[in-house]
């Protein structure tokens, strides 16, 4: 690591700033959103046309659901899905 | 909370399933991802918010194929920078394919970054009074009186400790950069 003076620490103390906190909850919060999905996936496996249904249309599905359709967890949901047959 | 782990440990602990550990992985790099998005890559805010929760859902999902974990930092810019790279390319369907979708200067301001998380770690081996205080007036860009009252701290109590902790911050510097010179080789 190269000398710093402190003008050049303040300066780079400066760069980063927090994040938003609702977005940083949301991404700490993902393991649990996606363990509460895990019946979901499980339902989609045994039951060929609530696959479809949530394939169709994962926001509207997982809001009936009662999940916030948020939308990493929506695309992680989308990749752990049983693909159409 | 396991705020004193390195990045190796923590990325062991959530493929274990800690979500402690988690949070602390995210509230680590939650900052440097932001700022990827915002100052490298001039994203607007919905976009930098649906990249970087995407950024943390693929970490989450893809950390067991990290073959070194304490690669994590290039591995999160890395994935941040392609994420960002791709908004952009889909909000601009008109131009040709193979146009480089990265900003010009990026590079260099990821490169800030990088310097930047460097010294914010490094105030994780100072007091807490004293990483709180730096955070409070440099990256929080709070007044001497808002961090006054928080701290319930004189204003001129809370100026000579920011110059104290920015010396003791320097001197944590320096005391790396002998440590990196003594040892031949590291980094990531």
């Amino acid at each position: 690591m190269s000398a710093y003076d402190e003008e050049r620490i303040a300066e780079l103390l400066r760069l980063l700033t927090p994040a938003p906190e609702a977005w940083v909850r949301a991404a700490q919060e993902l393991p649990l959103a996606l363990r509460g999905l895990d019946d979901l996936v499980e339902r989609a496996r045994a039951d060929d046309r609530f696959r479809r249904a949530l394939i169709a249309d994962l926001e509207s599905a997982l809001a009936a659901e009662g999940y916030e359709p948020d939308p990493a967890v929506v695309e992680l949901l989308r990749r752990r899905l049983p693909a159409d047959e | 909370m396991h705020y004193e782990l390195t990045d190796a440990e923590l990325v062991a602990r959530c493929r274990g399933g800690d979500d402690d550990a988690w949070r602390v992985l995210v509230e680590r790099y939650s900052r440097y991802v932001y700022a990827i998005t915002v100052q490298a890559f001039r994203l607007p805010e919905p976009d930098a918010d649906d990249v970087f929760q995407e950024v943390f859902a693929r970490a989450y999902e893809h950390l067991g194929k990290l073959r070194d974990d304490s690669a994590l930092r290039p591995w999160l810019a890395q994935l941040t920078r392609r994420l960002c790279i791709d908004t952009l390319r889909s909000g601009s369907r008109e131009q040709p394919a193979g146009e480089d979708f990265e900003p010009d200067g990026s590079d260099d301001v990821i490169e800030q970054l990088d310097e930047a998380l460097s010294i914010h770690e490094a105030m994780r081996a100072l007091p807490d009074h004293c990483a709180e205080i730096l955070d409070r007036f440099f990256a929080q860009d709070e007044s001497y009186r808002t961090i006054g009252e928080a701290l319930e701290l004189p204003a001129g109590t809370v100026a000579s400790r920011i110059s104290r902790c920015l010396t003791r911050l320097r001197g944590e510097l320096e005391g790396e950069g002998r440590n990196a010179a003594a040892a031949s080789s590291g980094g990531w």
